[in-house]
């Protein structure tokens, strides 16, 4: 280890500590960059990956500890100030003006100007061109940002980082959306830029890349750094070690009961991509009654979207759907609905609640007819018996019911989505990344539910990119990649390494599927 | 009627003094311009001057009720006005002419044929404007601005521009007492009042005790998560436009009623009226928030004020003048409401944990 810390450090995090309202992302961490060499960050989702990075480019500030930049201690208060010393960063999710053109975005805040005379928008062209010439992309700069597909619009992205012209550029997931050739490109203006001496952060999900490109690997979790190491020293195996750990959590799983029959059972779902290709590639599963079925993937595999084609949310996609060996026809998301189906989303705040009502009402919202009489008036008190049951049946902390849903936690709102859901009876419960964004007592008492409702013959299929949560919740394990089911397997016969395995394998077939 | 919100309050009863108040602002603003009026306008107060304005206040009120559902659904309605004048010219026509069929023979109706035929006109310009927004996608802004040309339009074509007068009708035809709706009385009050009332109870009753009220709020609150939990929410816009419609189909009829003349200019810029009402009210443009009695009290506030203005003989420029500072105000105040009760609302959860 002596060795490998005399690489020539352009940055430092000593003892850094992030602290959200009561949830530590990042404990006490140490970080050193190196000049002309790639950083690779690896760890699970929520292991404090991003919140690391976003310190150093000034989105947030650390609670405790310091950052040294070429031994210097430096304060960033924004993203403009890290720039100022040199630091870029392309997001996981892009920040790009859809309404703008390339050359726009590239030089937006800092446009070329001529004086009086206003923006030069033809040097701008002219030297975004040069930038995007560089990423070998094809992309025009006149053209606007929201006619180009994704995977461009991440070298957009890349190629304004690039124009920073800084000495630290952080790159956090830039190959989810790129094909195969894309990356090959970006990873040459990589290598470009490390001759020139820029230190890269390379966060990525997909373990064959960072072996590839990286130089340094430090792995994460819970916010702790648990490895750090030369990528010529490693392999695949001890990411995943240290990314996991031993000491696997104790999770609900422990009463086993029996399963029923096929109750739910999708066929040749295919769902296309607005930029080409396919987001959902001709999926088919099933699940019994009283199975949880886990769905593993990393972001973009395809499985939001399949949940979302189950619901009927997309009009363009194509499969069929059965419930009890029934299929259904109709695509519209309430005949589903009254057909056994329920959704939890993962985007709660944008899919899931109503933030204006009530817990109460949000609670009801999708099963108003059950407390109606005549068709048309709704029966206060089985409506408030209903509502009751619910906070207790899930234990959701709620004073008073009438109180505005968010004034409650995220993991209490989260519980009244799926209190939501229960009420319309379902038989197949769909829960896409049910235990995002809660603290770790709500996540116990949601996977409780999980267990519960399985056991009293509820079918469920639920997305992670949790390695502990799919294995420690699912009867059986299914792994996304690229729109695609890579394997399933039971959970017995299911490892860590066979998973992390499948989750990245569509990565390489991309070119044959698109 | 306030307290038949469907969005219910949530401070609880250990909200500061100061949002109580701020809470019954629309009541305090109704008592400030009755009491300021009784004490200047002389003649305020007398039974008559009060039924006249409740029958000025009404036809507001019809339109700003409409109005209320369709921008709790995140929308606009701006035909109603134009929706007023080719009602009532329906209405007069019927009365009048009846459908000339050609050949020699015309349909006459009776007045209460006449009525329900209205009525189902200004409903069927509501589902056009609901099919417009939820199958074209059309932008609700968008879309009844252009039925609001197209149906003045046709007001003005239906008679050339001229007004449709005297609609007395005759015995033979069983065309005679249209003039009920409009100077008739039941019990001492205006019928255009009763019906007021009761368009009101129901429209209160299904914003708080109905599927499709509760519905309607989701929809505005968030479309997505409506449309996740099940709720068709195209029926439910196709429900608040048609609404409206017929808000202002009622209003054409009783407009026609009062003057026993159809005029096809009548309703112009009502509409501008009613959004102010149910802004007034405590509707919130950006959907989800609103209620039924606040609308009722915001259209009381808006009529008060320009009727008692004119006893107090200000001149018509400043009243438009003050009744633009009171909807801005108005709003205001809202918005630091709002503020203030999400300060509540976090201190008592802090307080909780």
């Amino acid at each position: 280890m002596a060795g490998m810390d005399e690489g020539d450090v352009v940055l430092r995090l000593e003892d850094v500590t992030k602290v959200y309202s009561g949830i530590v992302a990042v404990k006490h961490a140490n970080l050193a960059l190196r000049r002309g060499a790639v950083n690779v960050l690896v760890g699970e989702n929520g292991a404090g990956k991003s919140t690391l990075m976003r310190m150093i480019a000034g989105v947030e500030r650390p609670s405790l500890g310091r950052i040294l930049l070429e031994g210097q201690e430096v304060e960033f208060n924004s993203p403009a100030d890290a720039q100022k010393h040199g630091i870029g960063m392309v997001f996981q999710e892009l920040n790009l003006f859809g309404n703008l053109s390339v050359a726009e975005n590239i030089f937006a805040t800092r446009e070329i100007v001529r004086g009086i005379r206003g923006i030069d928008h033809r040097a701008q062209v002219e030297k975004a061109n040069a930038f995007l010439a560089k990423l070998d992309a094809g992309i025009d700069a006149e053209s606007m940002v929201d006619d180009l597909p994704i995977g461009q619009q991440q070298l957009v992205e890349i190629a304004k980082a690039i124009s920073l012209d800084t000495r630290i550029l952080i790159l956090d997931e830039p190959t989810s959306a790129l094909s195969a050739a894309e990356v090959d490109i970006l990873f040459k203006v990589i290598g470009e830029l490390k001759a020139q001496g820029v230190a890269i952060v390379y966060i990525s999900h997909r373990l064959e890349e960072l072996m590839r490109i990286g130089d340094y690997i430090t792995v994460l979790r819970d916010g702790q750094i648990t490895g750090h190491a030369m990528v010529c020293d490693i392999d695949t195996r001890w990411i995943v070690r240290s990314m996991i750990g031993s000491d696997a959590k104790d999770f609900a799983k422990s009463i086993s009961h029996k399963l029923g029959g096929e109750v739910f059972r999708a066929e040749d779902i295919c769902l296309p991509r607005k930029t080409g290709g396919l987001a959902v590639d001709h999926l088919s599963i099933s699940v019994r009654a009283g199975e949880v079925l886990g769905i593993y993937g990393l972001m973009g595999a395809g499985r939001s979207e399949f949940f979302e084609c189950v619901m009927g949310r997309h009009v363009n996609s194509t499969g069929r759907i059965y419930i009890d060996g029934e299929e259904i026809g109709s695509r519209d998301t309430s005949t589903r609905i009254k057909r056994g189906l329920a959704l939890i989303p993962e985007d709660r705040q944008r899919e899931g609640l109503v933030q204006v009502l009530s817990i109460a009402a949000n609670l009801t919202l999708a099963s108003l007819e059950r407390f109606t009489r005549f068709g048309f008036h709704i029966r206060d008190e089985r409506e408030q018996g209903a509502i009751a049951q619910a906070i207790r049946d899930l234990a959701i902390k709620a004073p008073n019911p009438d109180f505005d849903i968010t004034s409650m936690s995220g993991g209490n709102q989260q519980k009244v989505v799926i209190g939501k859901a229960l009420m319309t009876n379902p038989k197949v419960l769909l829960m896409d990344e049910p235990s995002r964004g809660i603290d770790i007592g709500a996540k116990a008492d949601v996977f409780r539910t999980m267990r519960r409702l399985a056991g009293e013959g509820l079918a469920i299929l639920f997305s992670t990119s949790d390695l502990e949560e799919v294995m420690a919740l699912s009867d059986r394990i299914a792994v996304m990649s690229n729109g695609k089911v890579t394997r399933i397997i039971d959970r017995e016969e299911a490892s860590e390494e066979i998973i992390v395995k499948a989750a990245s394998v569509g990565h390489r077939s991309r070119e044959t599927a698109s | 009627m306030t307290t038949a919100t469907t969005t219910k309050g949530l401070a609880g009863g250990n909200g500061s003094m100061l949002l109580t108040l701020m809470k019954l602002r629309t009541f305090i603003a109704l008592f400030a311009v009755i009491a300021f009026f009784a004490i200047f306008a002389p003649n305020f107060l007398s039974a008559a001057n009060l039924i006249l304005m409740s029958k000025h206040v009404a036809l507001n009120a019809f339109l700003a009720m409409g109005m209320t559902f369709v921008i709790i659904t995140g929308g606009i309605d701006l035909s109603v006005g134009s929706i007023v004048g080719l009602c009532g010219m329906v209405a007069g026509g019927l009365i009048l002419n009846g459908i000339d069929l050609q050949f020699g023979y015309t349909i006459y109706f009776n007045v209460f044929e006449v009525c329900l035929i209205t009525l189902f006109v200004g409903v069927l310009i509501g589902a056009i404007n609901g099919l417009l927004i939820t199958k074209l996608n059309v932008a609700p802004f968008i879309a009844t601005l252009g039925t609001l040309y197209v149906a003045r339009g046709f007001a003005l074509l239906s008679s050339d521009g001229q007004t449709f007068p005297n609609l007395v009708g005759k015995p033979e035809l069983s065309t005679t007492g249209f003039g009920f709706l409009g100077s008739g009385r039941l019990l001492g009050l205006p019928v255009s009042i009763w019906i007021l009332v009761v368009v009101a109870l129901a429209a209160a009753y299904v914003a708080r005790y109905t599927p499709i009220g509760r519905q309607i709020f989701a929809v505005g609150g968030n479309e997505r998560a409506a449309r996740m939990s099940g709720i068709r929410v195209d029926r439910v816009k196709m429900f608040v436009y048609m609404f409206s419609g017929l808000c202002a189909a009622i209003v054409g009829v009783v407009i026609s009623s009062e003057l026993m003349a159809s005029h096809p200019a009548t309703g112009n810029s009502f509409e501008l009226n009613a959004i102010a009402a149910a802004v007034l009210g405590g509707t919130s443009m950006s959907g989800g928030r609103g209620t039924i009695g606040g609308t009722i009290i915001g259209a009381f506030v808006i009529g008060i004020l320009s009727d008692g203005l004119v006893m107090m003989g200000v001149s018509s420029f400043w009243q438009m003048v003050i009744k633009g500072i009171v909807i801005i105000v108005a709003v205001v105040v809202d918005q630091a409401q709002r503020r203030l009760q999400q300060q509540v609302a976090l201190k008592q959860l802090a307080a909780r944990e």
